[in-house]
């Protein structure tokens, strides 16, 4: 079953179009990667995956549906380079108040155990304003991940993490494949994407410039370079 | 639509960066009309000064109440949430009106001490006046600062029937006349309320949605 169906999907805002007749599959249990350099459309494709934009032109089915209502919503799970978190609150009542506002049975117990689960239940009463960059993406991504969605956007994961919560960030992502949750990453880190990747998309002027099996993984940077001139990173 | 409520207060509880400069605000606008106008002048334009006072200091209360969320990025946060976006509306709203409500007292009482209008004979009404005024104001209100775009342009104008029925009620209950003088206006204004209240929570998806 397809997650994602995207069928000559655009997006404009204002007379800019930053995506123009993307038409893309991913199906469940499928991890796909989105490269492109700045500007060629993964952010927007993801929050359009999201249901935060609106699609200027083509469609867009979530699970099947062309609704943007709560229960597709309760599915997705979203890791943005901004953490949704509230600087002045602390990291155990920001993951309670996202698990209520997810319907959650005992918010303090389930935002408890994702401190734990993320390796920061000794700080869970610290502000998150005083929080390292690299603790603060791990609480985002508990936040992302406290009501268990069944499709999981991420855009730039690992930016401005050191290589050890690199690294724990990498084993995540692949516990979950494993779990068979449905992952879309967008990121500039070609090593790290294509090590959790089974398909790999390359974004270019909003369109899909090339899409990537799984056995053609290795040629993506190859590839990359041809058709942006740039050099993958 | 609590979780949001108590989420804003809370943060506003620890924090008080709204109040605080809601508060000043006030005692500015009022310190520079009592200095710009006579005693009996400024007597006389008390229910215009309650109504500057409230407008700019609800516009500055409405900008805090979504800065907090575009700050940090956690308006996504919200959005992505599987609850009514309405809800929301709803949980902004309330919370602005509570913290308008703390700043709206604080002028009420320097109205008093600072130009000298008498505690009206009719406390109960005056209270319905500012709280039904507060919320016509704040509901249109949040609906332009969603958006931020030119949209606060096009929807200004609307304030206009509440700052009419606002500044009228209030003129009469403060200058003692009988408070079912003021009942028209009232009438009015909570009108208008239900109406933008409703539209804003049916809106409100609308608008959000880029």
């Amino acid at each position: 079953m397809s997650v994602v169906e995207a069928e000559s999907l655009g997006k404009a805002f204002g007379r800019t179009r930053v995506l123009r007749d993307v038409t893309l599959r991913v199906e469940a249990g499928e991890t796909l990667v989105l490269f492109g350099p700045n500007g060629a459309g993964k952010s927007t494709l993801l929050r359009l995956c999201a249901t935060i934009y609106a699609p200027t032109s083509g469609s867009l089915r979530l699970f099947g549906s062309l609704e943007r209502e709560a229960g597709t919503r309760r599915r997705i799970g979203v890791v943005s380079h901004q953490s949704f978190l509230y600087p002045d609150l602390s990291a155990r009542e920001n993951l309670a108040f996202y698990a209520r506002l997810y319907g959650l049975a005992g918010p303090e117990r389930v935002a408890a155990e994702w401190l734990a689960r993320v390796g920061l239940a000794g700080i869970g009463p610290r502000p998150v304003r005083a929080f390292s960059r690299g603790m603060e993406q791990r609480l985002a991504l508990a936040r992302a991940l406290l009501h268990a969605p069944d499709l999981l956007l991420l855009d730039e994961p690992w930016s401005a993490l050191d290589a050890a919560a690199a690294d724990l960030l990498s084993d995540l992502l692949v516990a979950l494949h494993a779990e068979g949750r449905t992952l879309v990453v967008a990121t500039h880190d070609f090593e790290r994407g294509l090590a959790i990747a089974d398909r790999a998309v390359i974004l270019h002027d909003g369109r899909v410039a090339w899409d990537a099996t799984r056995g053609e993984l290795g040629a993506v940077p190859g590839a990359y370079r041809r058709i942006t001139g740039a050099v993958a990173a | 639509m609590w979780s949001i409520l108590r989420k804003d207060l809370l943060l506003e509880l620890r924090t008080r960066e709204a109040l605080a400069s809601l508060v000043m605000l006030v005692v500015l606008i009022l310190l520079t009309f009592t200095f710009a106008l006579d005693p009996d002048g400024a007597r006389g334009a008390a229910p215009a000064v309650l109504w500057v006072t409230l407008i700019f200091a609800g516009l500055l209360g409405v900008q805090r109440t979504f800065l907090v969320e575009r700050e940090s990025g956690a308006w996504y946060g919200l959005l992505l949430a599987p609850v009514d976006r309405g809800a929301i509306f709803a949980a902004k709203l309330v919370a602005n009106l509570v913290i308008l409500a703390v700043a709206d007292v604080v002028l009420t009482l320097l109205l008093g001490l600072v130009l000298g209008v008498p505690v009206p004979a009719a406390p109960i009404e005056l209270l319905l006046v500012n709280g039904l005024g507060l919320v016509g104001f704040s509901a249109l209100a949040m609906r332009l600062r969603a958006r931020e775009l030119l949209l606060p342009l096009l929807v200004l104008p609307l304030l206009v029937p509440v700052v009419i029925c606002a500044v009228e009620a209030s003129r009469i209950v403060l200058s003692g006349g009988p408070a079912a003088s003021a009942g028209v206006w009232l009438r009015v204004l909570a009108t208008f309320d239900v109406i933008v209240t409703v539209a804003g929570w049916m809106l409100f998806e609308q608008l959000v949605l880029e």
